[in-house]
């Protein structure tokens, strides 16, 4: 596999010049590589993991997990519905899933009002939606492989040890 | 009446030297609170994976709380057979040929022990792991050390070994691939090494605890080797693939009658390892393999980057076949390993380890462990080079 790809796959936080110390390469030639994983539409793109419990971002968002039931598409199945809701800035992400209902759409807005009204005046409304069934994330304890407010930090070990 | 405690204390301790790790360890201490990034250390970054602390914690919930038999759990001691089967091809009866250890630490003091009449010689090549010749002299044995040499990237030569070679020579400790120097041998030098052990009739203790860390090819054991599985006490453990330092285990396997006389003295000074830890092992040999797998790739490409980082900036570092320690050679800079070590640490606030803390012919190199971030070692890699730069400078 492309080695940048995999360092990127493996999550770490790597400025492109650390990048290319873990990879062997030079920092161009890590470049070049995030230019062709962009350009193949593989790499879309950073965005930071935030923990927006804390204080300094009180209140900036409210997130809520849907679980949608649809009417599948002839021809089309489910695709052509999944990314015209996916389309909405409100959603974070949308999945197709297996089971009791079929998309799972992560949505996101400043107030519980604005995505209680999304929820019931956008998505709910789209011509194939079938029902909805809203759950409002109260707590988080790990985003993205983030660890929130957890001394996990293997801050005892020793300088010096033989 | 003599009341200076001084007496007291048996004549073979007095004599032990203070390790020279000590030294170093505080003087770091010394500079708490400032940003020091240490590649000073000897074990693994990572925190012992979840689902083995978690079974840990599950074992205290069921009431796990008792001694085990002195061998330690036969549902571990199945497993670690199975494993070393697997791993170093090498077949050991759970029932009487395995026994549990507080760390590979024990596991080689109760060889030594078990093997040792006052005076009896026992060999091992140095630089080599802090504890091996305190140990020896601990069980009254006379360690003869064998040089290793940075032209043979510190990897241990069977011409070396019957140069060193006395009348007597009973014991003969391995540590492939080693501590302090990442140095292992080729096939070719271990059938070397097997056979000589043969002639010579050794006994072989090999601590094999950095085997799953083994970069290039293929580990092999020397326990594997015709002839060599009865007359060889394997040692290994779980402080460093699986990343278990804290938990103190490990375990030998070797002849049922020698693993017998290991059993003695350590059910009358142990009794038995941790339940606790016993179980978190349990769970490391049934569900852990992918993280050592996982942990080894991290290890792999650090040490790719620390040692063309090194050979870079101009200290001559021979790429580790395995363990996760770089040893580069820091004569070019016309400073000693201690001068080096000292005042990388005062300058720029890095941790390495003299090697001379090994073993006189770790000198001219220091022992840096490549266990920490890739963050944290660029960030270590560039004071050492400006260190360097700063070094020749003032030579110049
Ligand atoms: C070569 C060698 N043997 C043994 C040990 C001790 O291992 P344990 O934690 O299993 O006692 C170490 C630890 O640094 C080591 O480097």
């Amino acid at each position: 596999m492309n080695p940048v790809l995999k360092l990127l796959i493996e999550g770490g936080s790597l400025t492109t010049g650390q990048l290319a110390q873990v990879a062997g390469m030079t920092e161009p030639e890590v470049n070049q590589h995030l230019e062709q994983l962009k350009k193949e539409k593989i790499f879309l793109g950073w965005r930071p993991v935030l923990d927006l419990s804390h204080e300094a971002a009180a209140g900036a968002v409210v997130r809520a997990v849907i679980e949608v039931k649809i009417t599948p598409e002839r021809g089309g199945g489910f695709n052509r519905l999944a990314s015209r809701l996916a389309r909405f800035d409100e959603v974070e992400s949308c999945y197709l899933m297996s089971g009791g209902y079929d998309l799972l759409v992560f949505v996101k807005g400043p107030s519980l009002q604005k995505v209680a009204s999304f929820v019931s005046e956008k998505l709910s409304t789209i011509e194939g939606v079938l029902s909805t069934s809203t759950h409002f994330m109260l707590r988080c304890y790990k985003d993205q492989g983030f660890l929130l407010d957890q001394g996990d930090a293997n801050t005892s070990r020793l300088n010096v040890a033989p | 009446m003599n009341n200076d405690p001084k007496h007291w204390v048996a004549r073979h301790v007095a004599a032990l030297p203070k390790s020279g790790i000590r030294d170093f360890f505080e003087l770091v201490a010394k500079m708490k609170g400032q940003d020091v990034i240490s590649l000073g250390v000897g074990e693994p970054d990572f925190v012992t994976p979840w689902h083995i602390r978690e079974s840990a914690i599950f074992a205290l919930e069921r009431g796990k709380t008792y001694y085990t038999s002195n061998l330690g759990l036969i549902e571990l001691r199945r497993e670690i057979s199975k494993y070393v089967a697997t791993h170093f091809n090498v077949e050991y009866r759970p029932d009487d040929q395995v026994i549990v250890t507080v760390g590979v630490s024990e596991a080689l003091d109760l060889a030594l022990r078990a093997l040792c009449n006052p005076g009896d010689k026992v060999m091992f090549h140095q630089p080599c792991y802090v504890s091996y010749h305190p140990s020896i002299a601990l069980t009254h044995g006379v360690g003869i050390a064998v040089p290793t040499y940075a032209k043979d990237n510190f990897a241990l030569t069977a011409e070396a070994l019957r140069a060193a070679w006395q009348p007597g020579a009973k014991v003969l400790m391995l540590n492939l691939p080693c501590n302090p120097t990442g140095g292992t041998c080729s096939r070719e030098q271990l059938d070397k090494i097997a056979a000589f052990c043969i002639e010579k009739d050794l006994i072989v203790l090999s601590d094999e605890i950095y085997s799953e860390l083994t970069f290039d090819g293929v580990h092999t054991s020397i326990a594997s080797l015709p002839g060599m599985v009865e007359r060889t006490i394997f040692l290994h453990g779980f402080s460093k693939a699986f990343a278990m330092t804290g938990w103190r285990i490990g375990y030998a396997c070797g002849p049922a009658l020698l693993i017998d006389a290991m059993m003695k003295v350590h059910q009358y000074t142990m009794l038995c390892a941790s339940i606790i830890a016993q179980e978190a092992a349990l769970e490391a040999l049934l569900r852990g393999w992918d993280d050592v797998l996982r942990m080894r790739e991290q290890y792999h490409r650090r040490r790719d980057l620390i040692v063309r980082r090194f050979n870079e900036v101009g200290l001559k570092c021979h790429s580790p076949r395995g363990s996760f320690y770089a040893f580069p050679d820091v004569t070019a800079t016309g400073l000693t390993e201690k001068e080096f070590a000292v005042g990388l640490l005062e300058k720029e606030k890095v941790a390495v380890v003299p090697g001379i803390a090994f073993g006189d012919n770790g000198a001219g190199h220091v022992r840096a462990c490549f266990a920490t971030s890739y963050e944290q070692l660029i960030v270590a890699c560039d004071r050492i080079e400006r260190f360097i730069g700063g070094a020749k400078g003032t030579k110049a």
